[in-house]
């Protein structure tokens, strides 16, 4: 087992694979709301991402032991698979917010406190280290179900590597 | 003879397995009594504060305490046919007269002759023996999770948990929800056993998972003040170096095993399976055991997970009514299609063919009676 194996055998993403994919970039570049990146690549019998999918983007499960594949074109950004997945493996990056060097990222969060809109938060990357400052523009919870999905504006530079947020006290 | 109860169905155990076949059976017209021990129905459901997997009709994305109001809700529709006893423990069978006897509390005993049983009673906790396990501080994970979602109570502030199985992964979440610190997992195998995504949600939050470590010892005075863990080789013999890691709390989720005392007891003929997880009983598709009236599901019968559970109780639920003769042959037969198609789709995955596994070797078509 080498360093990589056991990274990913310890459930860190190492290299995209199936149902851990990277947007197209030219597509994403200019997809006002951003894409969804969900990182979800062992075989598990879960398929609330395609269902809860208001657009299809999240294409029908043969056996709902697939791992999730995505049509681009179809998806808005609009990150209610964010909101639903079990598996908090759901996120959407928009690179077209802000300035050139800030990204959007829309994620899962259910620890408390609840994030504050406006403040500064610790941004980490797949194995818990701080690798940014982030600021929170909006706490939505969308389904009323204690999940929190948090709009972080990151540098953008670091999107692939943000996967969660830590509240500063 | 005197005091004896009687009821068509006697189910034992109200987890999601016991009340679907509660459901089950009352759905298709039968008089059913539940019993189970604990203080509240729902069995492991009650302290699951995650969102479930699954499909829709396993209520996928729901959270498990949720998943148990939604079956309670169901089950007080049928008030007039499914009898409830409470912190009732079902004690013996009786192999002679098929009856069985059940402690409400610690004084008031009752004797039952059921038509048929369905035993629900889910799973009970393994434990590893390492030096210095007696000290207070380590746990099992059903009691840190019962201290920390049923009584509100933490149970520690730094927590080392042992085994990355869905529990281990699911339970060190949860404590860290509740704003206890993780000081890592451990685990045997060279993978997480649990689902990747669980653990990629405390990795990210930087939880580290020692892949192929043990617990060599607890160290303490008192009381736990740590662990040494250390690397192990193919074998399970420990080499390399020792670690030293800080921990009030020494958190056990080594996995566990199908409660199957009654099955023995009545004399069902029982296998050991290790992809079940222990000793199981032989069953026909209906879950039905080798003895005639009676049927298993849930963990009771091979552990696996509530979406299946609350399956096998559906299926042993028509089982039982269909050997009652209540309900028509058809509805039983469209019933049963759906739930084995329901079934077969939730163990297609990586875990699932390791429970398909095992239940071809404890799984016969039909008893011939
Ligand atoms: C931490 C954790 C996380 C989990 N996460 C998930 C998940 O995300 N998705 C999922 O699908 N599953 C999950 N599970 C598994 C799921 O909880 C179990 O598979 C499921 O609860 C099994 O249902 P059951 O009805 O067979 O048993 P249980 O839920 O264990 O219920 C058995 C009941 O029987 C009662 N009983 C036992 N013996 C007797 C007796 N002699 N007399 C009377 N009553 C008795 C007990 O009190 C108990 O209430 C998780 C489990 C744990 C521990
Ligand atoms: S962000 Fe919205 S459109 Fe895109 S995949 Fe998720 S649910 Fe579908
Ligand atoms: S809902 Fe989440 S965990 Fe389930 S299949 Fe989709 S991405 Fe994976």
């Amino acid at each position: 087992m080498n360093e990589k194996e056991k990274l990913f055998n310890s459930g860190v993403l190492v290299e995209t694979r199936k149902g851990a994919v990277e947007p197209p970039v030219d597509l994403w570049q200019n997809k006002k709301n951003g894409l969804v990146i969900i990182e979800c690549p062992q075989r598990i019998p879960c398929n609330p991402c395609h269902t809860s999918c208001p657009t299809g983007a999240v294409k029908p499960f043969r056996d709902i032991n697939d791992q999730p594949e995505i049509d681009y074109e179809k998806c808005t950004g609009c990150a209610r698979c964010v909101a639903v997945c079990p598996g908090l493996a759901c996120f959407v990056v928009d690179l077209t917010w802000g300035d050139e060097d800030t990204a959007l990222m829309k994620l899962p969060y259910e620890m408390l406190p609840v994030p504050e809109e406006g403040k500064s938060v610790d941004c980490l990357n797949r194995v818990g280290e701080p690798i940014s400052r982030g600021k929170v523009v909006k706490v939505l919870e969308p389904m009323h179900d204690r999940t929190m999905v948090v709009h972080v504006e990151v540098p953008r530079s670091k999107v692939m590597e943000i996967r969660t947020i830590r509240v500063v006290r | 003879m005197k005091g004896l109860r009687q009821t068509e169905v006697l189910v034992i155990g109200g987890g999601p397995a016991g009340l679907s076949a509660s459901l089950e059976a009352a759905s298709l017209g039968c008089q059913v009594t539940l019993v189970d021990s604990d203080l509240a129905l729902g069995g492991q459901l009650i302290k699951q504060t995650h969102k479930f997997f699954g499909s829709k009709d396993e209520r996928a994305g729901t959270r498990g305490f949720k998943i148990s109001e939604i079956l309670l809700e169901e089950l007080d529709g049928y008030k007039d046919r499914v009898k409830v006893h409470m912190n009732c423990t079902a004690t013996g069978f009786y192999r002679e007269d098929g009856v069985v006897s059940c402690v409400i509390g610690e004084d008031e005993y009752f004797r039952i002759k059921p038509g048929k049983i369905v035993m629900a009673t889910g799973a009970q906790e393994r434990l590893l023996p390492f030096p210095n396990n007696h000290l207070p501080g380590v746990y099992g994970a059903g009691a840190v999770q019962t201290l920390m979602n049923v009584y509100g109570v933490a149970p520690g502030k730094r927590v080392l948990m042992v085994g990355a199985g869905n529990i281990g992964l699911i339970v060190s979440y949860q404590l860290m929800q509740a704003g206890v610190e993780i000081a890592g997992i451990v685990e045997a195998m060279d993978r997480v056993g649990g689902y990747w995504v669980h653990a990629a949600k405390v990795r990210r939050m930087g939880v580290p998972i020692y892949l192929r470590h043990t617990i060599k010892e607890a160290l303490g005075d008192r009381v736990i003040a740590g662990a040494m863990i250390q690397e192990i080789d193919d074998k399970f013999q420990p080499v390399g170096k020792e670690i030293q890691v800080d921990a009030d709390i020494i958190c056990m989720a080594v996995g566990l095993t199908p409660t199957c005392e009654l099955l023995w007891q009545a004399g069902c003929e029982m296998v050991f399976v290790p992809q079940l997880c222990g000793h199981v009983a032989q069953r026909d598709l209906f879950m039905r055991t080798s003895h005639p009236d009676i049927w298993v599901a849930g963990d009771a019968a091979g552990i696996e997970e509530a979406s299946a559970a609350m399956v096998e109780g559906r299926i042993a639920g028509v089982g039982v009514a269909r050997s009652l003769g209540k309900g028509d042959s058809s509805e039983h037969s469209k019933r049963l299609e759906e739930y084995r198609r329901r079934l077969a789709d939730l163990r297609g995955g990586e875990v699932g063919q390791k429970i398909c596994q095992g239940l071809e070797c404890c799984t016969v078509n039909e008893w011939g009676v």
